[in-house]
């Protein structure tokens, strides 16, 4: 009968979570909370990124560990918990990494952040939110324990802003610049610095909202392409829309190489639905993590996977995701890894953690990491970006690591509060 | 095998239509009054695990909300897909009057739910000319309008980020913030609601509801306004929907519409269809079993799972698994059993109720 195999689970689900609980006391073991979607509206990014985050992880173990200093070594436990992009099972997840003694938290997804970003700030526990959540949480005044990491919607922008710019030989004066979001909060984000950036650089602008759920942009691209008749697209759309929007450009035969996607906007399973790299033959996308295949970092994880008698999981050719996984991974690993050295014991607390994650300074991994420079402040680390354009069927860095309009983004940050 | 109801003579009208007419009855709902209102947090305050609590609390939040549609869609038989967005109109109403005027929760929980309540009456005059399908395509649509209001009207969601913070819930200067504060505060207005629903539909309304689910013209003829009753079946089931949204608010300290979109009313339905349609108990049944499936599942896969499989493998195959039980369950209920966990319990109860005979 269901009613008695559902109490039967019930039992067994509280005998297992207490043997969980006993397993992950020993104290030379670090746990790290890391939320997943591999199911859900944004399946699609989490089975690259997860499985990217858990090869990392591996590999820092299998090399030892991290070393407390004093010949000890703690071994990293990342538990993942898929929250399928929904609240609940994200706040369900948090609690039970709380009482699993994780040091740090992974949450995924904006609506997730927010709803966590207070909990987690009362329970101490620092947590990285790379590529969501809103811009206000670089300020590490007032989001103390949340670690954007990555740039945020408005340092992207604005290294948009820049990168089009460059585009015009330094002069972006009367050029017409179309924005196309998705019509959601975090779309319409970059909009602020969009219109503050028009004053300084006198371009035209005008905005172009893609409607939830984002497979549908037809009307916007000839809005765009034959009315409008923009000189320079600055796309922040994700989900679905990416495809969509690629495909529509190319119908109506802009050139694609005057196009720039913010992070979100150009995986390669993107590129993929959107009919293949031909159709997408020099779109530049803006990147927060290195993508390609060539780090040393990826060449290692390949030659643990060798050594184990495996072939390499398919996961790494979507060097996008897998990258941000790898990045997300290795951001935590070294901000938990100074603490545990700092505290000379892999007991730590969640604000040594906090406090290790505001000192990391030019940690590049081999160039899959941006020059970070994270503070008590800018817990963002600068708002570091990289442009990656589409040539040939792959991916192809066209700018060093760089930020744009800086100052701008801190007054603007300045007066959101 | 207690729960019988021979011996017991009643000699009143009133002790014949009390709301639990057997001595078992309330030593049962003491019996889990004791269990949720001391025991589960008697355990978090001893051992410190906040875990059970918050799980508790979510589950309640949830109960609240699945009453309300099971009143809507179990008793008076009117669809809505749009609950969710109810629920946003309720979190968004109490976070501005909480944030813009400093008012307490005992203030912006009701306001919220009557918030709701209004928006839902508009939502539901199309239930006057239309039904089933139609109906809920109408409904669809409602969630649609007022996530696209709330979305690009900043005076409402507060900003580019439409997302309101809100302070913990303020008990006459005592700051609810602590996980088994919550608790109470949630399981409080849980027991309200659950209390509140289970009189409701033993009353007049309720009888009218459930004639207008059951013949809507015959109903009609008998005198009861279907006009009136629909509205009022909406306006109810809307302001459980903006509680339930309040009580996220303060739960989670932050009022987001992207909380409450559509996969939620799907899962709401869910829950009613799984419970048990026109059923308290099935309500709450059903509001623990969609709560707490993926949580079973994942500790169920990650204790057994190591067993007969690659450990690494486990996170993608639990989150398949729950898909699939979540599809399967739905579907199974429904032909196995439309009368859901309710009916389960019932048929429990009747075979104990004649236990060790079968008649």
């Amino acid at each position: 009968m269901t009613f008695f195999r559902t109490l039967g689970l019930a039992a067994a689900a509280t005998a297992g979570l207490a043997a969980m609980q006993s397993a992950q006391a020993a104290t030379d073991k670090v746990v790290i909370g890391m939320m997943c979607d591999r199911t859900g509206p944004t399946a699609v990014t989490g089975t690259a990124l997860c499985p990217g985050y858990h090869d990392y992880i591996a590999l820092v173990n299998k090399n030892g560990g991290l070393p407390t200093g004093s010949g000890n070594s703690c071994e990293v436990i990342a538990n993942e918990v898929d929250i399928e992009y929904k609240v609940p099972p994200a706040i369900d997840a948090y609690k039970g990494y709380k009482e699993q003694g994780a040091v740090l938290v992974s949450p995924f997804g904006t609506p997730m952040v927010a709803a966590l970003v207070k909990t987690m700030e009362e329970d101490k526990m620092p947590g990285t939110s790379a590529g969501f959540g809103t811009a206000a949480a670089a300020n590490g005044d007032k989001y103390p324990y949340m670690f954007p990491i990555a740039a945020s919607y408005w340092s992207q922008t604005a290294a948009a802003v820049k990168f089009a710019k460059d585009a015009f030989d330094g002069d972006l004066k009367g050029k017409r610049i179309a924005y196309v979001f998705y019509d959601n909060p975090a779309g319409r984000e970059g909009i602020p610095v969009m219109e503050h950036l028009q004053k300084k650089e006198g371009y035209e602008l005008r905005t172009f909202g893609i409607p939830a759920p984002g497979i549908e942009a037809g009307p916007q691209v000839l809005d765009i392409t034959r009315r409008y008749r923009a000189d320079f697209i600055i796309a922040h759309v994700f989900g679905r829309a990416p495809a969509v929007l690629l495909k529509e450009l190319k119908r109506a035969g802009y050139p694609m190489d005057k196009v720039i996607g913010l992070v979100w906007a150009g995986s390669e399973g993107d590129i993929a639905a959107a009919g293949g790299w031909d159709v997408a033959e020099g779109y530049n996308t803006i990147q927060f993590a290195g993508v390609g295949s060539d780090y040393p970092v990826l060449h290692e994880i390949k030659a643990m996977y060798k050594e184990r008698g495996d072939d390499p999981p398919s996961e790494m050719d979507l060097t996008v995701y897998y990258n941000r996984g790898v990045f997300q991974a290795a951001m935590h690993v070294k901000a938990i890894g100074d603490a545990v050295k700092a505290a000379g014991t892999c007991d730590v607390t969640g604000t040594q953690v906090r406090d290790a994650m505001r000192e990391i300074h030019d940690f590049t991994l081999g160039g899959l990491v941006p020059p970070l420079q994270m503070s008590a402040k800018d817990h963002e680390g600068g708002g570091y970006i990289r442009v990656f354009q589409v040539q040939d069927g792959k991916y192809v860095g066209v700018t060093d690591w760089y930020r744009a309009y800086r100052d701008d983004v801190l007054m603007l940050l300045e007066q959101e509060h | 095998m207690f729960h019988r109801e021979c011996g017991y003579y009643k000699t009143s009208y009133e002790a014949d239509q009390a709301v639990l007419p057997i001595p078992v009855a309330k030593q049962g709902i003491g019996l889990f009054a004791i269990v949720f209102l001391v025991l589960i947090p008697l355990h978090s305050m001893i051992t410190g695990i906040e875990y059970y609590v918050s799980l508790v609390s979510l589950v309640g939040i949830t109960v609240v909300g699945a009453l309300g549609l099971n009143i809507l869609l179990g008793y008076t038989g009117q669809i809505s897909i749009g609950h969710a967005a109810f629920m946003s109109v309720g979190a968004y109403t109490a976070a501005n009057l909480a944030v813009k005027f400093g008012l307490p929760f005992y203030i912006t929980l009701p306001l919220g739910g009557v918030m709701a309540a209004l928006i839902g009456i508009v939502v539901g005059f199309p239930s006057l000319r239309v039904k089933g399908l139609y109906l809920a395509i109408a409904t669809i649509a409602a969630q649609f309008i007022i996530e696209w209001v709330i979305n690009h009207t900043p005076a409402i969601s507060g900003g580019v980020a439409a997302a309101i913070e809100v302070e913990r819930p303020d008990l006459f200067g005592w700051k609810l913030d602590a996980a088994v504060e919550l608790y109470y505060f949630v399981i409080f207005f849980a027991i309200i609601a659950i209390i509140a629903a289970t009189n409701l539909v033993r009353s007049r309304i309720g009888r009218a509801f459930i004639a207008i689910r059951d013949q809507d013209i015959a109903a009609e003829i008998i005198g009861i306004s279907v006009f009136r009753y629909k509205l009022y079946a909406f306006a109810i089931s809307s302001f459980f929907a903006g509680c339930t949204g309040v009580l996220y608010t303060y739960y989670l300290g932050i009022a987001t519409y992207e909380q409450f979109q559509i996969v939620v009313s799907i899962d709401f339905l869910a829950m009613c269809i799984i419970g048990g349609l026109g059923s308290i108990i099935g309500s709450i049944l059903g509001a623990f079993f969609i709560t707490l499936l993926p949580t079973v599942i994942r500790i169920v896969m990650e204790t057994i799972g190591p067993w007969f499989m690659d450990p690494s493998d486990l996170p993608t195959v639990i989150g398949q698994l729950r898909l699939i039980f979540f599809g399967g369950l739905i579907m199974l209920f429904l032909i196995l059993e439309p009368e859901g966990l309710n009916r389960m319990w019932l048929n429990i109860r009747n075979y104990f109720r004649v236990w060790p005979f079968s008649y």
